[in-house]
């Protein structure tokens, strides 16, 4: 059987199970829509957070980045997974207490304010619409290059299968899907992931194999490769070049901003008590920690797999190099995507693959007849391509696919419903039309899902060029404006209305007029980014990537002082904290 | 309910939410990232420890630290008499 027709019916196989699913749960009412009917258990709603959690670009993309960032890549390892500590900790118990159906409705509540409510819904708008439209990308993506359709076929597919079971069964639809998707993508992520880690140490386990030692080498995977990337002039695997302060603070926006992303957080609404939303953090993050735990391994493997391949001789030596001849199948086959290229440029026949960027390394590579790096592979292939580089069987690669398109389809759906609540609950229900029936309601919600569907399919078949930019801002906004007025919320009682409205605008417009200003995003046209985006001229040396938590600083200081210089919340909102901070349901005491 | 049960509640999860983020801070900032280089003087197995804090441990602890928390907080909600049903 070829390739392709496996590939269509794994992928055909997963689509149909997740549509089985969606008509088997469909929603009957708003609670069902909005918070899958707040029945969900714990271990379930878990799988579920992380499939929703891990997208398209943790699946595909985060080994690969790390295989060529080496220590560097641990911001994106420890700001993708700390942040549920926070969120166990410091917000998902509170929030379930609370009860309701989204984020912009407790800040609404809490801070007894429509203007709070607009603003955060405004935040969590243009946060899940930045994210969506990397999905619906990367979901093209992955049809075109193993079905071989055009981008924009793999996108109206893509879009039709969100659009049966994100409209039809909402939350709790959203909910069982991304299970089984979390089940598709994990089973896709590790089993290639065992194969390579025997291969290269014979260590079974890729979390062992990464600490152990190369098979028939005697020297560890890590030392063996900080020595082979040196030798070509890079940077050596195990130490980073970016700046401490700037490490720590790109980490810290990374966690902030998963714990302030609303499509995460609404998650926790969906189990049936308090002590479920603990727990079911912890469940997520174990979920979730199975694939970021693998990834370094794989990337680490995957850098050693290919450099050794491209240079199996000794460095500098006349026949050191691979012959572009001799070159294997997968270069052959992921030339064409353009993933892979190659230039001959000392027309030897031979490639070079080394740091043609390092001044240090350059009089070397020049008495090695070297005239500059002829290889450019693209970080994303590293977990695409693995499944060939490692000569596994054709279903292993097919099942590859489907594991990243389930990845990019359950994180657009959690998008999606996020963005379709914020409409129908917050805008309609919550300030337009505030006595619209429950069935209406539920219309309204599914007519702004089909809406959000649409739009996002739009941005991912036409991305504006800023994608990869605003990814860093939608972090970096979700840190500077959502966590720290919910965090506020539920542990300072003397927060108020101006204090949370005045904390979230500054820390937004901070955030968003730093990254303007050295990365351009809106305001191109008016000649944006004003300033040179290198080290010397950030602020603090804190790249625009992490400023988010400056934004988060601003936004704390600025609530408490405007709080504390205005007059304090009413009594009856001072009671709601009261409540919120208790797992049962008391009644006031008299006396 | 009293209220200075209600506060007595609210100041022990304090206290232990406080132990878990300073556990939390150390393992990943700490380790892996402001004292990264004096860790990885230190060898386990093929791994210098500083680097393996960034990349898998503080991941690790993470997770524990969750479970640990929720753990915790069943038994202070059953002391204080808070815990749901």
């Amino acid at each position: 059987m070829s390739l392709q027709l496996l590939t269509y019916i794994i992928v055909g196989l997963s689509f149909a199970l997740y549509i089985a699913i969606a008509i088997w749960s469909r929603a009957h009412n708003t609670g069902d829509f909005y918070i899958a009917g707040k029945v969900v258990s714990p271990v379930a709603n878990g799988m579920a957070t992380a499939a929703d959690w891990m997208s398209a670009a943790s699946f595909i993309s985060m080994a690969g980045l790390i295989a060529f960032l080496g220590y560097d890549g641990s911001v994106y390892l420890m700001g993708w997974t700390g942040g549920y500590v926070l969120l166990a900790l410091l917000l998902a118990p509170y929030l379930r207490k609370f009860g309701k159906f989204t984020v912009p409705e407790f800040i609404a509540e809490r801070y007894y304010s429509r203007a709070a409510r607009v603003v955060a819904v405004v935040c969590l708008i243009f946060i899940s619409f930045t994210y969506v439209a990397g999905q619906m990308r990367g979901v093209g993506i992955v049809f075109s290059r193993f079905l071989e359709v055009e981008v924009t076929t793999g996108l109206l597919v893509g879009m039709g299968v969100v659009f049966v079971y994100a409209v039809l069964g909402g939350m709790k639809g959203i909910t069982y899907t991304q299970v089984a998707q979390y089940c598709v993508l994990i089973f896709a992520y590790t089993v290639p992931a065992v194969f390579i880690a025997i291969q290269v140490t014979g260590d079974p386990l890729p979390q062992l194999a990464f600490g152990s030692e190369v098979a028939g080498s005697g020297v560890s995977l890590l030392d063996k490769l900080d020595d082979v990337v040196t030798s070509l002039g890079f940077n050596q695997y195990s130490s980073g070049t970016k700046s401490t302060i700037d490490v720590f603070c790109i980490t810290m926006a990374l966690m902030v901003g998963t714990a302030g992303l609303p499509h995460v957080i609404v998650r926790f609404f969906t189990v049936p008590k308090v002590r479920d939303a603990r727990l079911s953090a912890g469940y997520a993050l174990l979920f979730i920690a199975i694939l970021y735990t693998t990834a370094p391994a794989v990337g680490a493997m995957a850098r050693l797999n290919l450099i050794e391949t491209i240079q199996p001789g000794v460095v500098g030596s006349v026949d050191g190099n691979l012959a572009y001849e001799e070159r294997p199948d997968w270069f052959r086959t992921w030339q064409r995507t353009d993933l892979v290229g190659y230039e001959d440029l000392n027309g030897d026949g031979r490639i070079q693959y080394y740091n043609d960027a390092n001044p240090a390394f350059a009089p070397q590579a020049a008495a090695y007849g070297w005239q500059g790096n002829e290889l450019s592979v693209d970080p994303d292939i590293i977990v695409l391509a693995n499944p060939e580089i490692a000569g596994l069987p054709d279903w292993v690669i097919a099942l590859v696919a489907a594991g990243g398109i389930a990845a990019a389809l359950s994180t657009a759906a959690g998008l999606l419903l996020v963005i379709s609540a914020a409409v129908s609950h917050d805008l309609i229900k919550g300030i337009i039309l505030p006595r619209i029936s429950e069935r209406r309601e539920l219309l309204a919600g599914r007519i702004a899902a089909a809406a959000a569907i649409l739009i996002a399919g739009y941005l991912g078949f036409d991305p504006p060029g800023w994608v990869a930019q605003v990814v860093a801002f939608a972090f970096g906004l979700a840190a500077a404006s959502l966590f720290p007025v919910i965090l506020l919320g539920i542990f300072f009682k003397r927060i108020n209305k101006q204090g949370a409205i005045a904390g979230m605008l500054t820390g937004l417009v901070f955030t968003y007029a730093y990254i303007e200003y050295f990365k351009g995003l809106f305001l191109k046209w008016a000649g944006a980014p004003w300033g040179e985006n290198t080290a010397e001229h950030w602020l603090f040396g804190i790249s625009p990537e992490g400023i988010g938590v400056i934004g988060m600083a601003l936004n704390f200081a600025v609530a408490v002082v405007v709080s504390h210089l205005t007059a304090p919340p009413p009594e009856r909102i001072q009671h709601m904290v009261e409540h919120i901070r208790v797992p049962r349901h008391f009644e006031e005491e008299t006396a | 309910m009293h209220r200075d049960n209600r506060l007595a509640y609210w100041r022990a999860n304090l206290r232990l939410v406080a132990l878990c983020l300073a556990i939390w801070f150390i393992c990943s900032y700490g380790f892996g990232v402001l004292f990264v280089d004096q860790m990885n003087r230190i060898r386990i197995g093929g791994f210098q420890l500083g680097f393996w804090f960034a990349q898998q441990g503080s991941i690790y602890v993470f997770v524990a630290l969750i479970f640990f928390y929720a753990w915790r907080m069943n038994r202070i909600d059953r002391a204080h008499d808070v815990h749901e049903d």
